[in-house]
């Protein structure tokens, strides 16, 4: 007979855990990353296994030697850090730049807060954002879509960039861009690898909803905030500002509110907290794009409300049982 | 949609294997242990001596106070010892031992199968027969029956709730009761609702158990053309979802009504009571047959032989497990009870007791836990717990020790359901230091009451 | 540009005078009168803050001591009489000498004396394991093992030892402070006097079960045999629920006891010898034996009175 085991309740545990959670948000974003490689081709892999092997080298490292503890990358949240990252970049990215993003991410936005769970900011937001504001010329550098197997790279500006560079210089946006929605959504829209096509990404938050993994809140949040912020600029002057469909498909707007917005650790805990989260991403966001100097919000507004999240942890609770 | 409670809850993997598992009587053991402190509340006082022989039936303690209860020798034989033996935790209790000589029942016990449904309009001569019974909660609790049954004066019971969930996976003893003694479960329905002074009693029942559900909706009108006192009582089917069992949760989800923090069920005008105690209720009062015995669900996937017992109270656990066949190899952890509240037991050589309801078998890998990681604050504790409370937070809150902070979160409303340690992706033992920060903060909560009480009677 | 610069230092400094004044005014609003002995007395304490002396912190014991009409209920642990003559000075109040006092763990049943018979899977808590059941040894008395009273002491004087599985004190390092001993679910723990040069004993075992049961469970336990009772020539030692206790009042440190305990449950520390059990049972037999003889004389003599009378008659 075997030495009987003893503990508190309860005796069984749902098959859930850290590692299945974050596998499931890696398979989501499989569609996005197939995509990319087949649009932009080697260097965009290239881009990918830098940035996803850096990550976890990184965090092996730091966790067995400047924390001897033990390693955490069997969670498998580094390689998620690393594919986020990856999508954020443009494929044109230089092999070391990556290398400094993921040194950003994983070394000082996450492992110095203690690892998984204790950081603050999102690590993936926080390694583009530096290598953003480090690096402009390379993080601005936008290829076309050229397939995998395409000719030379072709590059050009993002349609938020060539609004915001338009705009700039006196035009007016029915002179600027005559968008093709359709063509928004599936594919080849210029920018960073993850933005390439909206409706892979979709794909992957549509399966991260059926898993429950994530919940719905944060992202609906910021979809409706961005849209009715958009349609009533857009209704005052069209001419000046963009409108909400166009502002929901450019940019990293999907890539974003899916899968950086909805991170665990740096979203708040109740439903309340996460739509004031969601609003305000939403709202920043198209603050920054309407009236910022940089074309694009999306990692900035998540890096501020990343910020808030303490504190609306603090204000909102979940609803109890019993009590008013 | 079938109703269900409002907040939190999971779906863990019904594993009812032993369902189909008619309930059967166990052997009689050669020699039985009964604990005197199988209820809530005071322990119950010996009133048997070493030497004397006793009946099946025979009261051999006696309640130690009002919230106490009467207990009762399940064989025959003679007293052999009063002396503290260790119960499942290994902790000593003083235990009667009685050596099984035949099987002499009491002449005053109906052992006749007959289903008696008339029954006295007496209501005080009820609650003592249940009381004289021995009846306590069988639903996990062992709160005595005619305590809860004696509601404070100015509360108004408005419908009696009969918990025929049995939403912790695994156990299929009340369902077994429902579907074998589903008549005798409403004749004691009636009888208190009766005594309760209510008009509607509803059993519930999960959806997962369809086949209790429609011989209950079959059962009821033949039992309304026999006595008008069978009129009010109805089946209501509940969506499968844990722990639907806990009496505010199951409030909750019958008639939509929250008991505040603190409070009892009477104050929103339900009472609660378990399948197999409404059985037990009839056999003391119709019968005259105290609790003697229980239906326990012996079970697990790596068990050899499934079943459900019928089992004296006092057996020997090993003696159960050696009649079906022995402890299984793969098996580490036994489990009074189901797997989510349940008692992991330290010590095979203790005997059941009144609220013993199963032996759960599981495996190393079914139960061994998984190494604690850092909270990715996913938020799943706080999803799931059924008060709404945030395990997230009362879990560094409770190894800090903040009472203040952790009562200002509710942790005396924690019903220790397991609901958050069960869906933690990152394994962290909540409810282990929540149950913890609960009891010290209740030990709080219960002295400033009492220095409350103590001022006001200055 | 001159301008810009005058402008901004003339708004800072009016911004500045009149958050200045703002402050002021909430100061003297909301001040609080204190006793200025609190501050005073708060400054010869060890400001460890550890609850010891069994108030919140350090501030709330000068509080309570400013208040107080004499020092009889407020004793610093930490600070020990140094601390108390000094708070004493300051109230004008008199202390009695106190003796160091050090925390003493009370069971030796270590990983190998004591094996474990089935295991535990909760949460590292000795309170949490001793809520849910009596152990993972055959002994439901003893050391838990999960070390609460290691987590709570504030000044780093207690250590798990990996190989007895059992918590150590640092003798240089406590205070007395008494956090471990309200740490421990099992009561295991004990505050007793240092005793000279750091000499004492104790009975390092609580079990109350009766004997065999207790040897079963563990080979370093009180068993009950009262042996060390009836050896022990001062009274010191109270046996009550089969276990025996050392009372540090009246143990004279003859350590006679100690040479007796069959399973090595009394424990002696801090002596300069270590003990000569041979020698020490030969002398206490010795002694039994005089004391037989003397009072099988002292009989005899009752006794013999009563012949020589029978003879008279």
């Amino acid at each position: 007979m075997n030495r009987l085991l003893v503990s508190p309740s309860p005796h069984i545990h749902a098959p859930v855990s850290t590692r299945s959670l974050m596998r499931d948000v890696v398979i989501a974003l499989m569609p996005a990353v197939l995509v990319s490689v087949v649009f932009y081709g080697w260097s965009e892999l290239l881009v990918l296994g830098v940035s996803v092997a850096s990550c976890v080298l990184l965090e092996y490292l730091v966790t067995r030697f400047l924390m001897k503890k033990p390693s955490t990358i069997g969670d498998l949240s580094a390689v998620v850090t690393g594919i986020l990252l990856a999508l954020n970049l443009p494929s044109t990215t230089p092999w070391w730049v990556v290398f400094i993003g993921a040194v950003m991410a994983i070394c000082v936005a996450k492992m110095t807060f203690g690892g998984l769970g204790q950081n603050v900011f999102n690590p993936a937001i926080a390694g583009r954002v530096f290598l953003l504001i480090s690096f402009p010329t390379y993080m601005t550098h936008w290829e076309m879509p050229k397939g995998l197997f395409g000719a030379d790279a072709v590059t050009g500006a993002t349609p938020l960039g060539v609004v915001k560079e338009g705009l700039l210089q006196g035009g007016k946006l029915s002179e600027l861009i005559s968008p093709d929605y359709l063509q928004m959504l599936l594919t080849n829209i210029g920018g960073s690898a993850g933005e390439i096509s909206a409706l892979a990404l979709l794909a992957g938050f549509v399966y991260l909803l059926a898993r429950r993994v994530i919940r719905p809140h944060i992202t609906l949040s910021i979809w409706v905030t961005v849209a009715v912020v958009a349609l009533v600029f857009w209704l005052v002057n069209p001419e000046r500002f963009t409108g909400p469909v166009f502002n929901l498909l450019t940019g990293g707007m999907i890539l974003g509110s899916c899968f950086m917005a909805t991170d665990y650790v740096t979203s708040p805990m109740s439903v309340l907290g996460g739509i004031i989260y969601g609003v305000g991403i939403g709202f920043i966001t198209m603050m920054i794009r309407y009236f910022g100097s940089y074309p694009e919000g999306m990692s900035f507004a998540i890096l501020l409300m990343n910020a808030v999240v303490p504190l609306l942890n603090r204000a909102f609770h979940q609803k109890k049982y019993g009590r008013a | 949609m079938n109703r269900t409670f409002s907040i939190g809850g999971v779906h863990p993997h019904d594993s009812k294997i032993s369902r189909e598992c008619a309930i059967e009587p166990l052997p009689i053991p050669e020699t039985v242990w009964i604990s005197v402190a199988q209820h809530i509340g005071a322990p119950a006082k010996p009133i048997v001596a070493v030497g004397d022989t006793v009946k099946v039936g025979q009261p051999i303690a006696e309640p130690g106070g009002f919230v106490s209860a009467y207990i009762h020798s399940s064989v025959s034989g003679t007293v052999k010892s009063i002396a503290p033996r260790k119960d499942l935790a290994g902790n000593a209790q003083l235990c009667i031992e009685i050596q099984v000589e035949g099987d002499e029942w009491l002449e005053s016990i109906d052992r006749s199968d007959i289903l008696k449904t008339d029954f006295t309009d007496d209501n005080k001569a009820i609650v003592e027969k249940i009381r004289q019974g021995g009846v306590v909660g069988l639903g996990g609790a062992t709160f005595p029956t005619h305590v809860k049954l004696t509601p404070p004066p100015g509360k108004v019971c408005e419908r009696l709730i009969i918990n025929g969930c049995e939403c912790e996976p695994y156990l299929t003893s009340d369902y077994r009761t429902l579907l074998e003694k589903g008549r005798e479960v409403v004749v004691g329905t009636a009888i208190l609702k009766q005594v309760l002074g209510v008009d509607t009693a509803t059993i519930a029942v999960e959806e997962n158990k369809p086949e209790a559900i429609a011989y209950l909706n079959k059962l009821l009108p033949e039992m309304r053309k026999i006595s008008t006192k069978y009129a009010g009582i109805s089946v209501m089917s509940l969506r499968k979802r844990y722990p639907q069992g806990g009496e505010k949760q199951l409030i909750d989800a019958v008639m939509h009504r929250q008991v505040k923090s603190g409070g009892l069920p009477i104050d929103v005008g339900a009472v609660v009571q378990n399948v197999a105690t409404a059985l037990a209720v009839y056999d003391a009062v119709q019968k005259n047959k105290p609790i003697i015995d229980n239906s326990v669900t012996v079970t697990g996937e790596c068990f050899p032989r499934q079943a459900n017992l019928l089992v004296r109270v006092g057996t020997p656990l090993q003696y159960i497990i050696d009649y079906l066949g022995g402890f299984p190899a793969e098996a580490v952890k036994v489990i009074s009870g189901g797997p989510m509240m349940g008692k992991a037991i330290s010590n095979l050589d203790a005997a059941t007791v009144k609220g013993t309801s199963a032996l759960l078998f599981l495996t190393e890998k079914q139960t061994r836990r998984a190494p604690e990681s850092n909270c990715i604050r996913c938020g799943r504790c706080a999803e799931a717990c059924p008060m709404g409370l945030e395990p997230f937070l009362l879990n560094p809150l409770a190894r800090a020790g903040m009472t203040d902070e952790l009562e200002k979160n509710a942790v005396q409303d924690c019903i220790e359901c397991g609901c958050c340690l069960y869906s933690c992706p990152a394994n962290i033992p909540l409810l282990d230091s929540i149950r913890q920060a609960k009891a010290q903060v209740m030990g709080i909560l219960r002295a400033r009451a009492a220095a409350a009480k103590a001022a006001a009677g200055k | 540009m001159s301008q810009t610069i005058i402008w901004t230092i003339a708004i800072l400094t009016v911004l500045g005078l009149l958050l200045a004044i703002i402050l002021w005014f909430i100061a003297e609003r909301f001040k609080v009168v204190e006793d200025p002995r609190i501050d005073e007395v708060e400054k010869v304490m060890p400001g460890a803050n550890c609850g010891g002396c069994g108030f919140a912190g350090c501030r709330a014991f000068a509080d309570s001591a400013v208040k107080a009409p004499n020092l009889d209920n407020h004793y610093c642990p930490v600070g020990g009489n140094e601390v108390m003559q000094k708070v004493a000075a300051i109230l004008g109040h008199e202390v009695k000498e106190k003796a160091p006092m050090v925390a003493v763990v009370r069971c030796n049943g270590t990983c190998e004396a004591r094996p474990t018979v089935n295991d535990y899977d909760g949460l590292a808590s000795c309170k949490v394991k001793a809520a849910l059941y009596a152990g993972d040894t055959g002994c439901s008395f003893g050391c838990l093992g999960c070390g609460d009273c290691v987590n709570a002491c504030t000044f780093g004087a207690l250590s798990m030892d990996p190989v007895t599985g059992l918590p150590v004190v640092d003798e240089t390092k406590c205070t007395a402070c008494g956090a471990c001993a309200k740490a421990c679910p099992k009561g295991i723990i004990e505050l007793r006097p240092k005793g000279p040069r750091g000499m004492r004993m104790y009975v390092s075992c609580v079990n109350k079960d009766k004997g065999p049961a207790v040897k079963k469970a563990c080979a370093n336990a009180c068993i009950g045999c009262s042996l060390c009772e009836k050896t022990c020539t001062h009274g010191a030692i109270v046996f009550e629920n089969n276990v025996a206790y050392i009372d540090p009042s009246k143990c004279k440190l003859c350590r006679e006891c100690e040479a007796f305990c069959p399973t090595g449950a009394i424990h002696a520390v801090n002596f300069p010898k270590p003990l000569d059990a041979a020698a020490v049972k030969a002398r206490v037999q010795e002694r039994k034996k005089k004391a037989a003889e003397a009072a099988a004389a002292a009989k005899a003599a009752q006794e013999a009175p009563a012949k020589p009378i029978e003879k008279e008659a």
